[in-house]
Order: C-alpha cells, then sequence, then structure tokens
C-alpha cells in the first residue's frame, strides 16, 4: 500500500449543550477539505474526549462549546490528554468564548478559537496549516 | 539521502518500532494507536510491527457487520460489545466510514452510537475511512484487525460502510459474518440475487419491533433453505438494537459459529485460504512496487503514458514493455 498521509481531527462537543449544528458544519468542512474528521457527538465528558483521540490517535481536536463552561472544561481536556501522553496534539475551539477568555486558552495551548462569523474556509486553512508535521520516526 | 544515512534511518526505524511492540504486547494503548497509524498510513515501521507481532496473532475471534445505510450497524456493535464485556471478554471494534470520492476527506461517526464503551478500559475502538477501496472495508483494514488480536483482544467487531449489494470483502476478513436487514425491505426477488445475502453465516433483521419484521424474517429463512448446505444452517435472528432486544441470543449464535468452525475444519481451511490470499496479495504489491520504482525514476512510465495518449502504441504492449523493461 503507498504512504497515504491524512490530517486525522476529533470533533467533540464538551459539557452539556446540545446545539451541535455548529460541530457538524465544521466537520464537513473539514471532510470537504480532505481531512479524516471523528465526529463523536454531543455531551462528551472530559475523559471521553482525551480517549477517543488516544484510541483515534488524532493529530488535532477541535471543541465546540456554547454554554460557557469553556474555562472549566478545557483546562480538564488537557489534563486528560496529558495523562495519556497525547501531549502533541494540536488543539483549537469554538463557540461562545469571550474575547477576555482567549489569552487563558492560549496558555492551556488552544491555538485557534473561532468565534461566530469565523469562515468555515478559514477554519480548514488553520487546521491546514497548524496541523503536525508528525513523521512515522517521531511522536511516539 | 546517502545509503549510509539510509541504513541509519532504518536502524531508527527498527528501535522505535521494537520499543512500541514491547509496549503494546504489555498492553500500552498508545503504542497500539501508534502502531495502528503506521500501519493505516502504510509507513515501514507498520510493516516492520506486522512482522514482530504475527507470532501473537490468530486467537481472537473476528466477527464481519454489515447491512444497508441506517440498518442499525453502529448501535447493533455496541450492544454487542456490552454483551461480551458482562460475558467477561474484550472488544476490539473497527468501524469503517466511506471517504468522499471528490475531496478524499471523510466524517467518522460511528463512535457517536458507542460513547458509553469509550470510558471501558476492556474495549478499544478504532474509525478508519475507506480511502479509495470498494469492498466496504479500508484498504488496511485486515492488518488493523490483526494488530487488535496481537493486543489481546478476545473479540473484534468490524463494521463495514453502509453496504448496497456488492460489499462482500467482510466475508474474507472475518470469522463470522452478520448481515442486518431491515424489516420490509426488498421481496423475494432481492433475497435471491448474488451478492451481500450469500456471505452472511448470521442473518439479523433488526428494528424488528417494526411491523413486518416476522415476513422479512421469514422471506429471509425461506430464502436460506435453497441455498448453500455446508453444515451450517444460518440462523436468522430477529433483534431490537436500540433496546438491547435479541443481543444475547446473537452472541450466543456467534459463539455457536465459532464452535461449528473449529469442529467441521472450517477455520483451518479458512486460515489456509487466507495465508494463500494474503502471501499473494502481499508479493503483487511488493513487485508491482519494485517494477514502478524503476520505471518511474527513469520517466519510462512518463513515455509510455504519453504514447498510448497519442496511440502510437496500445496499452497491453506497453505494460509488457514496462515489464520488460525493469526486469
Amino acid at each position: 500500500m503507498a504512504e497515504e498521509r491524512k490530517i486525522k481531527v476529533i470533533i467533540a462537543k464538551p459539557g452539556l449543550d446540545g446545539h451541535d449544528r455548529g460541530a457538524k458544519v465544521v466537520a464537513r468542512a473539514l471532510r470537504d477539505g480532505g481531512m479524516e474528521v471523528v465526529y463523536t457527538g454531543i455531551r462528551q465528558t472530559p475523559e471521553m474526549i482525551a480517549e477517543t483521540a488516544l484510541q483515534e490517535d488524532a493529530d488535532m481536536v477541535g471543541l465546540s462549546i456554547l454554554s460557557g463552561a469553556h474555562l472549566e472544561l478545557f483546562p480538564r481536556i488537557v489534563d486528560e490528554l496529558k495523562k495519556r501522553g497525547m501531549d502533541d496534539v494540536v488543539l483549537f475551539g469554538g463557540g461562545i468564548i469571550p474575547q477576555e477568555d482567549m489569552p487563558r486558552l492560549e496558555k492551556l495551548g488552544f491555538k485557534g478559537i473561532f468565534g461566530p462569523g469565523s469562515s468555515t474556509l478559514d477554519i480548514v486553512e488553520w487546521v491546514r496549516e497548524n496541523a503536525p508535521t508528525r513523521g512515522a520516526t517521531s511522536g511516539s | 539521502m546517502g545509503t549510509r544515512e539510509r541504513a541509519d534511518k532504518g536502524r531508527d526505524q527498527r528501535v522505535v518500532t521494537d520499543d512500541l511492540v514491547a509496549r503494546l504486547v504489555d498492553g500500552d494503548k498508545r503504542a497500539l494507536t501508534r502502531i495502528l497509524s503506521f500501519v493505516e498510513n502504510g509507513y515501514p515501521e507498520g510493516r516492520q510491527a506486522m512482522k514482530a507481532l504475527f507470532a501473537r496473532t490468530g486467537r481472537a475471534h473476528i466477527v464481519g457487520i454489515t447491512g444497508p445505510t441506517g440498518c442499525g450497524k453502529s448501535t447493533l456493535i455496541a450492544v454487542l460489545a456490552r454483551e461480551y464485556r458482562s460475558r467477561g471478554r474484550t472488544v476490539g471494534i473497527v468501524a469503517v466510514d466511506p471517504t468522499s470520492p471528490f475531496s478524499r476527506g471523510a466524517v467518522l461517526g460511528d463512535r457517536i452510537r458507542m460513547q458509553e464503551l469509550t470510558s471501558d478500559p476492556g474495549v478499544f475502538i478504532r474509525s478508519m475511512a475507506t480511502r479509495g477501496a470498494l469492498g466496504g472495508l479500508a484498504p488496511a483494514t485486515n492488518d488493523v484487525v490483526t494488530i487488535l488480536d496481537a493486543a489481546h483482544k478476545d473479540v473484534i467487531l468490524v463494521e463495514t460502510v453502509g453496504a448496497g449489494q456488492d460489499e462482500v470483502d467482510v466475508a474474507d476478513t472475518a470469522h463470522t459474518a452478520i448481515v442486518i436487514s431491515l424489516p420490509g425491505a426488498g421481496d423475494e426477488v432481492q433475497a435471491i440475487k448474488a451478492g451481500i445475502l450469500e456471505i452472511a453465516d448470521i442473518l439479523v433483521v433488526n428494528k424488528a419491533d417494526q411491523p413486518r419484521a416476522d415476513m422479512t424474517a421469514r422471506q429471509l429463512a425461506a430464502f436460506l433453505t435453497l441455498g448453500r448446505d455446508e453444515g451450517w444452517e444460518v440462523p436468522v435472528l430477529k433483534t431490537v438494537a436500540l433496546k438491547g432486544q435479541g443481543v444475547a441470543e446473537l452472541a450466543d449464535a456467534i459463539d455457536r459459529h465459532r464452535a461449528f468452525l473449529e469442529t467441521s475444519g472450517r477455520l483451518e481451511e479458512a486460515r489456509r485460504h487466507r495465508a494463500r490470499r494474503q502471501l499473494l496479495a502481499l508479493a503483487r504489491e511488493e513487485l508491482l512496487a519494485r517494477t514502478l520504482a524503476s520505471a518511474e525514476a527513469d520517466g519510462q512510465v512518463e513515455r509510455l503514458v504519453e504514447a498510448i495518449a497519442k496511440r502510437e502504441v496500445d496499452p497491453h504492449t506497453a505494460a509488457e514493455r514496462l515489464i520488460e523493461g525493469a526486469g
């Protein structure tokens, strides 16, 4: 079989809000951008999201949250990922996230945050540019 | 890259792979997921891992599950996995969804129905995209199943893409092939056409709380009495996956089929059949890669492509020249 390297992205919805239209639109846009997107569905705990990223060996994890609990949940997700040796996963997020929370999320490792009105093209472009160039012999 | 450098890189790869293989055998999930990615992406490390792990394979029972889009494959797999867990067995799940022929991307959504299993350490789920393969599975599905076997999974459940009539590759991958139908789907002519129903070791009518489930089950059973007689009578089971109904019976039927395969010698036969297929497929791939590597490097492929496009040479003759040139 020929080598075929795909960017593998998890799109997950942590917490209790059930509004997943945005997450699905982003999943679809990333698919159209040539990525392999694992969509987990709604109401995911931090453990479930990290475990999914581990089992799928994801390159990137995108979190969609509209409940306002991002400062509560995002750090726990980062912890759970670390616990599983997944520190090299690139994180991004979207939803209703106030400007003033951005620095804290950036410090946690969330390089991209996409609020309402973000264009899916921009998101796909960002994902492509920020995908880790993980070779076969690195990142174990 | 010089010869020395390449040799060094080869050594590095082996060291990395040996370490990962050892960790996988110890039950390290990070090592398992890395090796699965190597295999899925066709890296040399994947091949090394497959070689190193072969001696540890051949233990798991592999169950293929196929059927049309929306028939409840993922839901049935989730409840079946729970049933196996209650019987003390570990479970690997490989769920395949289609790759877009246009963007080459994919949305893999089978985990949505399996969420509860994510926190169970005795279950490991991996999603795969078909990446252009047409038989209902991904190119590396067999290898991923083999690795999960080496990683001590007792039962491996393989979910195909939503299948129509012709996605029958799962019959080669699995020891037990389950084909799911829906109440009222198709008529008796559908049931006698060649294809997917023929590969079933067990037939399931899911969503059996809907009207016409009995009739569909009867039609399928009638079709089966006309079919192959190989010492195994294909059972037709009714399930309601969402409510967990009929799932214990399904797990029992799978165990009965396994016992039949063992006592009848079919398991051995299938093993030999698979060995032959694997050997020839890998040899074919290797030969092709070697032939094309030299022919592509010196531009012969492009020259022949041009010649065919200009109708100066026919494709059969060109292919013969390609192979002779490489030899």
